[in-house]
């Protein structure tokens, strides 16, 4: 029945081996670790029996044994110094492998994100992906390794110990062996008790926030209908049921400490009155027989016994949601990546000759959307593509970019298919804006400069003010220099203004417009629109856009409506034959 | 603190008795050693050949039942003190949440824009809940470890002067080296956490940016930039770390070189006799209590920082005064004039020092006109509507509504009177009806259908099953059009004298806006109309428009006054129409 294996456990052992193939990189400083780690508990555990032994010689006036005492001392001294520089040697290389662990996997996973289609990228949301890279990560390399440190740390110590009690006295032995685990219990039981609680909390605190969440976000509207009170009477309500929810879970979860220290503090009770009853009972004093240090060293074995056994109960919750962050984070690893760009061709002298060939296209296999579309577009020629919002304007400009590969036909620029090509000679070839805008966190300058890197001073202003961007850049706080944060803080339409300067910079030898106006009011798109004309001029471009005007001087106009292109042609041949576009015309401006 | 402290008044008695329980349950826990030293000495009677035939079996026993009756006693206290100090911690941090959201509540518009939603959120959830996991701590631990720490010391003390100062020596040789450690790693871990967020920040970079860093082939860029992230992230931590690895250890060396002075100086004065075997064993025990709670005082003072931390944020919004300026008259009608409402020479400067978001802007509304404001973005047309309301304060000149200055209105009563409906369409989570009973709480079924009619949003409730068909938190379950029709509703509903519409169509199509626009003039009758636009097709009808540029208003008349006369507008209205308009979304 062995090959029978669950896929689940398949699966488990895949992503055992995927961690090995990670940590297994540092075979010396892992066996390193054990060692070190072996060595620090032999020494923790040696330095209590040293004390008792102490103890023993200074039994009483004039019975002190000060030589043996010496030499007690001195190995005190020696294995404390070898326990604190084997825990120190321990931590830093531990350290230093989790660190060097997470900063691999994470290396791996972002260019495995440079690599994933945007078809990927799209369709998950990036909070997921962020949460993979960042948190998961951490979490998986934390978990493995200083979980499965810890763990066998607390196994060795417990195997110690009970060597040790054992050896000394099987009474005593069976009495913490047999009592300690029973805080275990009692803690199980406060947390699986107390889970309920925490749950209810939790659920009554998600319904505050998202009570919160709504009227603060809309504090305005709040205020203008004076909906104030009536506000506050809900939340009141709300609160008193979490004030509830917390106090159960706040005061039943801090049971645990006590509950378990009154376990231990009974146990070390025990310990000291079987301990003095066997030492009184004893008549002579023989080699074997159970002293005043014997029962030292039981004490503060006592103290420390259940610390491992808390510390594995840990460890596998650790262990365990260390291993599911590892799935997740292999997962990312091992999505499918873009076709590779090896042996490509680069795409060099562009005229801006551009077709379809028959493409087809679909996001999903159950939706079609593109199908048997042809369109050559010949070099300076303008193409508009209209249609209503979520039409798929947006598509035609993913598949020239070959940000999605067509699923039938092909695209092809001067006669040869995108695919052919390698993405950065076929991207570069492109100019583009986004009704999206995305600038990233840097300066206005680096941001412009996205466009060209070498740009000298001057281009860039030149690109900036024929993007009617200089005059705002030079109001803000720091001119060009100005940081931008995530959020950018500035308009809309002043970081669409940007991201056109860019264009402007860039001049390459077609360009893609995707409602590059959308944000800018009517009076500065009118302007801006002057300095695209002048771009475009024998430029092949691609514009998606609601302006007339951009439309009606088009060399063709796509018209798609629910993903599907319904019609092509110039405007006039369009509004003759009275079709789909026709009737959006009309609609605007009849 | 000092805002927040009269929040602990109602649990005083709690906050008190916590503390106090939990100082009986570590004075049990201090005697403990001194016990079993005890049974060592008394119980067993130490003879000089070692062996002990004469113990006491009745004084052992009598001093396990003491120890377990401490054990018992100690639970009990303990669980006091935990019921006590979750009772406050609770209780304080829900009073002080329900204080802070009726602050929240208060404040202005202007303090919100400075303030920003996610910092107002932020303060309500996870910082008073930071706050009330450190009251919680404070009042069961932080007494409690200092507690046994100078307990175990005043035992030593009480046992053996000598012995004691050691005692001394490794409190304060250990305090510094605890408190010295975490003094230094804590900036290494700031510094680590932000190196962090920079990692962090490419990550997300690359996924928001994905498209436009492909486009401009910045994809090798990009992994340098990350890569030198990443390596500066690890060369961070195992600095941190490797420094922060020096606590255990070293307070381990320094507890045991303690003990072991403790064993010599515990054998010259056993020898000497003034110590039993059974004292040296107590404090052995004693001792090794008080690594244990140094490192969680440590800990406890960390999480307690961050709590005060918290706290003090919290704090700061308490402190906010609403920046809003009402003045003491609190009027509800104004004296009925024939300048129904007057701008008079308004500025509005958000903030100090700062650009003027409107200057001199001067114009009047006799009762039932409708006025289109227009302008380019960010040239204070929403500031100039929301002046009227009473939501921003003006920084020169003034707004007056009847013959009274809004500032002398009581504002709930201002508002009551005007109908707002936001550029941004907001519907809350719950049915239609709830929604719409915004405008008016006891607003009958004839009346919310009547709004809809003219809100043009009669079908659009009607497909959806009704007025109590339930609306998704954000209205998600609505198209943007559909939201902006039923946000119109919601200020018909309460039938304003003033209807203000803040750019409250852009969703709405061409047929759509202007059979609203027909609706609202035919059924408002002597209501006052302002139309915020970027249209001029949305203003043209207006019974007078002001043009606004920079701030500025540039043009007031009617749409073909302006058109002669008024540059801005004659630009705005060319660029939406000479041999063009919008085709399409």
């Amino acid at each position: 029945m062995k090959q029978d294996k669950t896929p689940r456990q398949r699966a488990r052992r895949g992503t055992l081996k995927k961690i090995f193939s990670y940590v297994g990189k540092y075979p010396i400083a892992l066996s390193l670790c054990l060692l070190l780690y072996a060595a620090t508990v032999a020494f923790t555990l040696y330095i209590p029996i040293l004390v008792g032994d102490g103890i023993d010689l200074i039994a009483g006036a004039g019975k002190v044994d000060f030589k043996g005492l010496r030499e007690i001392c001195v190995k005190i001294g020696i294995s404390l110094i070898g326990a604190a520089l084997s825990q120190w040697l321990v931590s830093v290389i531990n350290n230093r492998i989790t660190y060097s662990v997470v900063e691999r996997v994470r290396a791996d996973a972002f260019e495995k994100i440079g690599a994933l289609p945007l078809k990927y990228l799209d369709s998950h949301p990036h909070g997921d992906v962020v949460s993979r890279v960042i948190a998961d990560t951490e979490q998986f390399a934390d978990g493995i390794l200083i979980g499965f440190m810890q763990f066998f740390i607390s196994i060795l110590t417990i195997g110690g110990t009970l060597i040790f009690m054992f050896l000394t006295n099987v009474k005593i032995a069976l009495v913490v062996v047999l009592l300690t685990p029973l805080s275990l219990f009692v803690a199980r039981f406060i947390s699986s008790k107390t889970y309920g609680f925490f749950k209810k909390q939790t659920e009554v605190r998600g319904e505050q926030t998202a009570f919160t969440e709504e009227m603060i976000s809309n504090l305005k509207t709040v205020q203008a209908f004076s909906r104030e009170d009536e506000n506050e009477a809900k939340f009141a309500e709300i609160e008193g049921w979490l004030k509830k929810a917390s106090l159960d879970s706040v005061f039943f979860s801090s049971l645990t400490n006590p509950t378990t220290r009154f376990v231990n503090n009974i146990v070390y009770a025990l310990v000291a009155l079987i301990g003095a009853l066997e030492i009184g009972g004893m008549s002579v004093l023989t080699a074997t027989a159970f002293t005043v240090g014997g029962l030292t060293k039981f004490l503060a074995y006592a103290n420390q016994y259940t610390k491992p056994f808390n510390d594995i109960s840990g460890v596998i919750t650790e262990l365990q949601s260390a291993f599911v962050c590892a799935s997740r984070v292999f997962e990312l690893l091992e999505e499918e990546e873009q076709p590779s760009d090896e042996g490509n061709r680069t795409l060099s002298s562009v005229d801006g000759d551009v077709s379809f060939d028959s493409v087809s296209f679909s996001y999903t296999p159950e939706q079609r959307l593109i199908e048997d579309f042809s369109l050559t577009v010949c070099p300076g020629q303008r193409v508009a593509i209209v249609g209503p919002t979520g039409s798929g304007k947006t598509t035609l400009i993913n598949l020239l970019m070959r940000f999605y590969d067509v699923t039938g036909g092909a695209v092809k620029i001067e006669g040869e298919d995108v695919r052919a090509l390698t993405r950065n000679s076929l991207r570069s070839s492109f100019g583009m804006v986004l009704q999206e805008t995305w600038l990233k966190s840097g300066t206005v300058r680096e941001n412009i400069l996205l466009g060209r890197e070498n740009a000298t001073e001057e281009e860039l202003i030149t690109a900036a003010k024929a993007a009617h961007a200089h005059g705002f850049i030079k109001r803000l706080p720091q001119g060009y220099d100005t940081p931008l944060g995530e959020e950018g803080g500035l308009s809309q339409g002043q970081k669409q203004l940007l991201c056109i300067a860019r264009i402007m910079l860039a001049l390459p030898p077609m360009l893609i417009l995707d409602e590059a106006t959308s944000s800018i009011d009517t009076r500065t798109e009118l302007k801006i629109s002057d300095a695209f004309q002048t771009l475009m001029e024998g430029r092949t471009s691609f514009v998606v856009a609601h302006r007339l005007s951009t439309i009606r001087h088009a060399d063709v106009i796509l018209v798609l409506n629910d993903g599907k292109i319904v019609e092509s042609g110039t405007h006039e041949t369009l509004l003759a034959r009275g079709g789909f576009y026709h009737n959006l015309y009309n609609s605007q401006f009849g | 603190m000092k805002k927040l402290l009269p929040y602990f008044k109602p649990y005083r008695v709690q906050s008190f008795l916590g503390p106090l329980f939990k100082l009986l349950e570590a004075t049990f826990e201090l005697l403990v050693p001194v016990i079993v030293g005890l049974i060592v000495d008394r119980g067993l009677g130490a003879r000089l050949d070692g062996a002990y035939p004469n113990a006491d079996k009745g004084f052992i026993f009598a001093m396990f039942g003491v120890l377990a009756l401490f054990g018992v006693v100690g639970l009990a206290c303990s669980v006091t003190a935990q019921y006590f100090a979750a009772k406050a911690a609770t209780g304080v941090a829900s009073d002080v949440r329900k204080a802070l959201f009726k602050k929240l509540q208060s404040l202005s518009y202007a303090d919100f824009d400075r303030l920003g939603t996610s910092t107002m959120l932020t303060r309500i959830t996870g910082d008073i809940n930071q706050f009330q996991s450190g009251i919680n701590l404070f009042l069961r631990l932080l007494l409690r470890s200092p507690f046994i720490v100078f307990g175990a010391m005043i035992a030593a003390f009480l046992i053996d002067v000598k012995v004691a100062l050691i005692f001394v020596a490794v409190i304060v040789a250990l305090s510094v080296v605890v408190f010295g450690i975490m003094f230094l790693t804590m900036p290494l871990y700031k510094r680590s956490q932000e190196r962090l967020d920079e990692v962090t920040l490419s990550v997300r970079e690359n996924l928001s940016g994905a498209r436009v860093i492909r486009a401009f082939c910045r994809e090798d860029k990009e992994r340098a930039i990350f890569n030198e992230r990443n390596e500066a992230l690890k060369k961070n931590r195992n600095f941190a770390g490797a420094v922060g690895a020096v606590m255990n250890p070293l307070t381990y060396a320094l507890l045991n070189i303690a003990i072991i002075g403790l064993l010599k100086v515990g054998a010259i004065r056993v020898e000497g006799g003034s110590l039993s075997q059974g004292n040296v064993l107590a404090l052995y025990n004693l001792m090794t209590q008080i690594l244990v709670e140094l490192v969680k005082l440590a800990n406890l003072i960390v999480l307690i920082a961050k709590a005060a931390a918290s706290a003090n944020r919290v704090e700061q919004v308490f402190e906010l005064e609403s920046s809003l300026k009402t003045s003491s008259e609190q009027i509800s009608e104004g004296v009925e004039k024939e300048e129904y409402i007057v701008f008079e020479n308004v500025s509005v400067r958000y903030h100090e020092g700062g650009e003027e978001a409107l200057s001199g802007v001067d114009f009047k509304v006799q009762k039932g006109e409708t006025v289109g404001v227009i302008g380019g973005t960010g040239s204070g047309k929403t500031t100039l509507v929301n002046l009227l309301p009473h939501f921003y304060d003006v920084s020169a000149g003034s707004v007056r509504l009847a013959g009274k200055d809004v500032r002398a209105y009581n504002p709930k009563l201002l508002r009551e009177r005007i109908g707002v409906v936001p550029q941004k369409a907001v519907l809350f989570k719950g049915t239609i009806r709830e929604n719409l009973c915004w405008g008016k709480n006891d607003a009958t079924d004839e009346e919310l259908w009547a709004a809809l009619k003219t809100a043009q949003a009669e079908k659009v409730v009607r497909d959806k099953g009704g007025l109590d068909s339930p609306v998704e938190q954000g209205g998600k379950n609505f198209s943007g059009g559909q939201k902006q029709r039923l946000t119109i509703a919601r200020a018909l509903v309460r039938k304003p004298e003033i209807l203000i519409l803040d750019d409250s169509s852009s969703a709405l199509d061409y047929a759509t806006d202007a059979a609203l626009r027909r609706a609202i003039r035919e059924r408002s009758g002597d209501t006052t109309v302002f139309i915020v636009s970027q249209r001029t097709s949305s203003v043209r009808n207006a019974d007078k428009i002001v043009v606004l540029d920079d701030g500025k208003a540039v043009g007031i008349g009617t749409h073909a006054e302006l058109l002669e006369c008024c540059a801005v507008y004659k630009e705005i209205y060319d660029s939406q129409y000479k041999d063009d308009g919008e085709v399409g979304a």
